[in-house]
């Protein structure tokens, strides 16, 4: 193990160890409620850039893969009262084969067409939930949830450890990715798919492991949302909202590094977290618009880039 | 049999409206090659335009569509002018940036839509709303007679436009080679503006027809993101024929489904389509790229 790698995994049991006495000094559970979207939120967006940052497909079904984590989660829960790790697992499952499936359809198509289809994938999932009427149809469906179990006294306050879980599993997963072989391999194939090919990169293969994992990430963080909310239904489970707020985390953030998702994810996050308690939810969608915007005109690299760029402008200039 | 030959002329109607709303995003996307995700997000916007004008100064949503028209030009060229700078003059990666920002700029327009109007339904009134036309069993409504021939009439209009005029040409001749043009001592920026202001311009009418059609709300532009993509990219990029029969498959699909199967499906048919165009034909029924 590298010196880089014993410090990531030091600093990912702080965090832990930090959730975890969190849950156990705060009372007030607010904070979890806000936290645990936030967290969300950065699971998603690191997920996210494993396909659109390092390969550079701008995937816009990132609704479609949360959406099916909820619904996953849900069906489980009614057909046969799954507990929560189960419901869990099996998203992410059931998101690893809607991953291949997706990245087989659409992933030989280039740019704007690809991410066109992820669109139309969202939609077309979200139709036949829909008109699903086991899992609620379109009024959505009642949720109850199970009794908390010890350390936590109280359910939300474990959702958000659980959450925390899987941001952990989501930014080493990530940062696995971008160290080995197949990051290089991506990042390759962003640059040129053409040249990639005829070097020899696998590169309709890695892309599709690359959704694969993706795919199965977010379904994942989607699973706890049912009982989040006790409440699940397809309008708000598959709303373009998410694959647009990812997006812009991401952008954000920065693509070319794994921190880039977790900072923009945070930022913007907790932006929204706070507007949303003193304002209305259009303001919400606002300030996503308008970040989007500015970061895309004005920071092409994200903060981290522009971060990068100012500490190469300094040096430069001392030289 | 009566009621499947019913869903077909409705079909036929509505896809002819499609093809309206869908024509400003012919020319933006399938000639340019701008990913206008924002276009169904101008669309609305100027069915609120035309809801205002007939709201509070009781012109007919037809003539308001009109009147708005000339501010539509001029926000599609400051539109175009801001994506160029921002983009296509620093070269490559555009695509990828380019969506994000147009959906940041639809998400801008549907919130001020949100905070000025509300969150309800709009209509507009005018004496041809709420009649219908009977012939034998069948029964069509005045305001899809209405839209289909306004819409037609705006298809025949663009593409002669592009085929007869020298804009037109010129228009068509930058999305087909950029760098000769430039070799030919004009300018291809100023021509993709103009373009871009056209493909706008466009949108004054399409709104209208929208609204006259049914009701709006502020995020309805979501749902016309498919229908609008699926139209342009199944036409084949920038073919306005195409536009207009690809327009009338997706409405006669669309009308088919809503009376057999039942109108919760409606939603996933032009996505559906368009995910099947763009899995077995990628370039289209008439595709300018081969």
């Amino acid at each position: 193990m590298s010196r880089n790698s014993v410090v990531f995994w030091i600093g990912a049991a702080l965090f832990l160890a930090a959730v975890v006495l969190m849950t156990q000094v705060i009372g007030n559970q607010y904070p979890f409620f806000a936290g645990y979207v936030i967290l969300q939120f950065i699971v998603l967006a690191v997920a996210w850039s494993i396909l659109g940052g390092y390969a550079g497909y701008v995937n816009f079904g990132t609704s479609a893969f949360f959406g099916v984590g909820v619904y996953t989660a849900v069906f489980l829960v009614k057909a046969i009262g799954a507990p929560l790790a189960v419901q869990i697992a099996a998203a992410a499952t059931v998101g690893a084969l809607l991953g291949f499936a997706v990245g087989l359809l659409t992933l030989r198509m280039q740019g704007i067409f690809f991410s066109i289809a992820t669109i139309a994938v969202t939609i077309v999932i979200e139709t036949s939930v829909t008109n699903w009427r086991f899992v609620g149809g379109a009024a959505g469906i009642q949720i109850q949830r199970p009794p908390v179990m010890p350390p936590f006294d109280n359910y939300v306050q474990m959702l958000f450890f659980v959450q925390a879980l899987l941001v952990v599993l989501a930014v080493a997963t990530a940062r696995y990715i971008q160290i080995s072989w197949i990051g290089r391999g991506l990042q390759a194939l962003k640059d040129d798919e053409l040249a990639a090919e005829c070097t020899g990169v696998p590169t309709l293969r890695l892309k599709v492991l690359a959704c694969v994992i993706s795919g199965a990430l977010m379904c994942a963080a989607g699973a706890p949302a049912a009982m989040y909310l006790q409440y699940a239904d397809p309008s708000s489970a598959f709303n373009l909202n998410y694959s647009v707020t990812v997006l812009a985390m991401s952008l954000i953030g920065g693509t070319a590094h794994w921190m880039g998702p977790v900072v923009g994810a945070i930022l913007l996050g907790v932006t929204q977290q706070l507007l949303a308690v003193t304002i209305s939810s259009e303001v919400n969608v606002l300030v996503l618009g308008i970040m989007l915007v500015l970061f895309v005109v004005a920071a092409p690299e994200g903060l981290l880039g522009l971060i990068g760029r100012l500490v190469r402008y300094r040096a430069g200039g001392k030289a | 049999m009566d009621l499947l030959l019913n869903a077909v002329v409705l079909g036929v109607l509505l896809g002819c409206f499609y093809a309206a709303v869908s024509l400003g995003l012919s020319v933006s996307f399938g000639l340019l090659d701008v990913p206008h995700v924002a276009h169904p997000a101008f669309l609305i916007l100027a069915s609120y335009g035309v809801f205002f004008l007939n709201d509070s100064y009781d012109i007919d949503p037809l003539l308001g569509g009109l009147l708005i028209t000339p501010l539509l030009f001029l926000l599609g060229l400051a539109a175009y002018r801001l994506y160029y700078e921002t983009f296509e003059k620093r070269g490559s990666d555009a695509g990828v940036r380019g969506i994000a920002f147009l959906f940041g700029i639809a998400f801008i327009i549907e919130v001020l839509i949100i905070l000025q109007f509300g969150v309800d339904q709009r209509s507009v009134s005018a004496s041809y709303i709420g009649k219908a036309w009977r012939i034998g069993e069948m029964r069509i409504p005045v305001r899809l007679l209405v839209a289909f021939a306004v819409a037609s009439a705006l298809t025949i209009l663009l593409a002669l436009y592009l085929s007869r005029t020298f804009m037109g040409r010129a228009i068509r001749a930058v999305a087909q080679d950029q760098e000769a043009l430039r070799l030919m001592g004009a300018n291809p920026v100023r021509i993709k503006q103009w373009a871009f202001g056209i493909a706008t311009a466009v949108l004054g009418i399409a709104g209208a027809l929208l609204i006259i059609v049914a009701p709006v709300d502020p995020t309805l532009d979501r749902a016309y993101i498919g229908r609008t993509f699926c139209v342009v990219v199944m036409a084949g990029l920038g073919s306005m024929t195409g536009t207009l029969i690809a327009a009338i498959i997706l409405g006669v699909a669309e009308s088919i489904v809503l009376s057999t199967v039942g109108a919760s499906w409606a939603p996933a048919i032009s996505f559906a389509m368009l995910l099947g165009v763009l899995a077995i034909r990628p370039q289209g029924l008439l595709g300018r790229r081969s």
